[in-house]
């Protein structure tokens, strides 16, 4: 049989399966129980809890800090290991890596109790900074990478020229090294925005849940009665901009995925 | 000799300097530059890690100061806690079930659309991956209203043909649930390592087997097949590890239940630190969850490092 037949015969109904519980969700957002259009089940969001506005900051926050954190940490790091031969250096690679070994759960008992002493318990920002050590590995790992592709006669020239090293990093190497930087950035992106686990550990006051706590608390219902109505346009809008980033970034997603592959 | 004059050594580098790809030397200013990773790495990676390891050799209480050093008891009570046992056995059912279903259907879906990235193939590889993108806590949320016997489509689907499951009611059903939201949420992840795999595979051994006269099955069996084992084992790592530390799918969707019947490690870790308030011994049972798994990482290593020097190219 030919590929394309087979791809008619079965490639067509699996893409189905795949598709359907995605329609299902979309098109039950935006309906009443009796089946008419409406917006109603996501002003309900707005109302329930500390309400949307507020779980949404919270993981705008929690996101820019562990974008942000990566992209720094990594870029220097990605400098130092690629640029600089320097003594301790392969120990602290492989340290890094080993983080990709531990499961999170292994991590989160003592974390809870150690945030605590360094008082970034029940913390947004403690919760950041774990969010940074997670992406650590594959952050490093990718912006090594992209300096490597660099060719290192480009530094020789602009040192000649008289610039620092910083102002290499910065204004020379930082815009060849763009597309290791989107990767990175993507990645801590997605995990800071989605993650569960940690945030439901970590943190422990209603004010400071993310969207994600706030859609499992949902279904975890006072009553015994889950609104699914509003559950369903919870996930419509948690899964949204991951979504739009996908249609954007394309080919970046594909390339962090093969490198993340490479390194697992 | 040794060079203890760093002038002589910027001379030595500066001759070497027309030698392509050689990164200056100093161990300062490397360390300098790497400051953030290694307060990153030290206060929340490595501190923590110690810090388990402490924990489990004390009967330590989540609420209280009083920590008596109790080693080895955490570990010994371990193989007496049923709890535990039965969530290790559920958890180890669970990995070779995903990682059966998981590699298989992956390799299938990247051999369907392997062709090209335009026209059918690539719609579907976009459709096969588009549930890769969403947080995996969002994926379990969404089958729980899928699954749902009164707003999801699944039973009324069903009920035409007589059926009439409840999903998460019995703990095989609960069970195949979970399977099911995994499989749709990690096919297009692994079909994508899958197909950066298969386009590794130098297009003229095709030709020439063509030539020869080989039939599909053949190709596959004597030419994709052997040639894809290092993605295959490098696909088998991750899911046996995700396996290993399943939680938010089994938390979120069955909660455990139905009569704890889909209790795994993690959750067992968990609910002994935080509903038991053993912290002591939650943290000897993450020890023994991370020993499993460095074990596992490092053997499956081993074996795909053998295999590669073995390889004749």
């Amino acid at each position: 049989m030919k590929r394309s037949r087979l791809q008619l015969i079965v490639g067509i109904p699996i893409a189905g399966l795949f598709l359907g519980p995605i329609l299902w969700v979309l098109w039950g957002s935006v309906r009443y129980g009796d089946g008419s259009f409406t917006f109603n089940n996501f002003s309900r969001l707005f109302e329930y809890g500390e309400g949307l506005t507020t779980y949404v900051i919270n993981t705008l926050v929690v996101v820019l800090i562990t974008v942000t954190g990566s992209l720094v940490v990594s870029l220097f790091a990605g400098y130092a290991f690629n640029r600089i031969k320097f003594k301790g250096s392969k120990i602290l690679f492989i340290g890094i890596l080993s983080i990709l070994m531990v499961p999170h759960a292994s991590l989160l008992i003592p974390l809870f109790i150690w945030l605590n002493k360094l008082h970034l318990g029940n913390s947004l920002i403690g919760l950041s900074f774990v969010m940074i050590m997670y992406q650590l590995p594959f952050s490093v790992f990718m912006m090594r990478n992209s300096f490597e592709s660099v060719p290192k006669e480009i530094d020789e020239a602009a040192m000649i020229d008289g610039c620092g090293r910083l102002s290499i990093i910065f204004k020379v190497l930082l815009p060849a090294v763009r597309p290791g930087m989107i990767t990175v950035g993507l990645f801590a992106f997605l995990a800071a925005w989605n993650e569960f686990i940690t945030a439901l550990i970590l943190l422990n006051d209603g004010t400071k849940f993310t969207v994600p706590l706030m859609l499992v608390n949902l279904v975890r219902g006072d009553f015994g009665s889950i609104d699914f109505g509003a559950l369903q346009a919870g996930i419509v809008i948690s899964a949204a901009p991951c979504v739009a980033l996908f249609f954007v970034l394309q080919k970046y997603f594909v390339g962090g995925f093969s490198a993340g592959a490479v390194k697992g | 000799m040794v060079v203890a004059n760093p002038e002589a050594l910027s001379v030595k580098h500066s001759m070497r300097r027309s030698r392509p790809n050689r990164g200056f030397r100093s161990t300062g200013m490397g360390w300098l530059f790497a400051a953030p990773a290694v307060v990153i790495l030290l206060f929340f990676f490595i501190v923590p890690l110690g810090y388990s390891v402490v924990m489990s050799t004390k009967n330590w209480p989540l609420l209280g100061t009083d920590r008596p050093t109790n080693f080895p008891d955490n570990y010994i009570q371990l193989s007496d806690n049923e709890l535990f046992m039965n969530s290790l056995l559920f958890t180890v059912k669970y990995t070779a079930i995903i990682s059966i279903i998981l590699l298989t259907l992956s390799l299938g879906l990247a051999l369907l659309v392997q062709e090209s990235k335009q026209g059918t193939s690539g719609i579907l590889r976009t459709v096969y991956f588009l549930p890769v993108v969403t947080g995996l806590s969002t994926a379990a949320l969404l089958f729980l209203g899928f699954l749902n016997p009164t707003v999801g489509p699944m039973t009324r689907i069903l009920s035409f043909f007589g059926m009439e499951p409840d999903w998460l009611g019995t703990p095989n059903l609960a069970l195949t649930s979970t399977v099911m939201m995994m499989t749709w949420r990690f096919a297009g992840f692994y079909m994508v390592i899958m197909l950066s795999g298969l386009q590794a595979i130098p297009q003229d051994i095709y030709e020439s087997a063509a030539v020869d006269g080989a039939n599909r099955i053949n190709t596959f069996r004597y030419i994709t097949a052997p040639l894809m084992k290092s993605t295959f084992s490098l696909c088998l790592i991750l899911i046996l590890t995700g396996g290993m530390v399943a939680f938010e799918q089994f938390y979120i969707l069955t909660s455990g239940g139905p009569d704890n019947s889909t209790v795994t490690i993690v959750m067992t870790i968990f609910r002994e630190a935080f509903s038991q308030f053993e912290m002591g011994s939650a943290a000897a049972m993450s020890v023994v969850l991370l020993i499993a798994l460095v074990m596992m990482n490092v053997l499956q290593l081993r074996l795909v490092r053998k295999d590669e020097s073995g390889e004749t190219r």
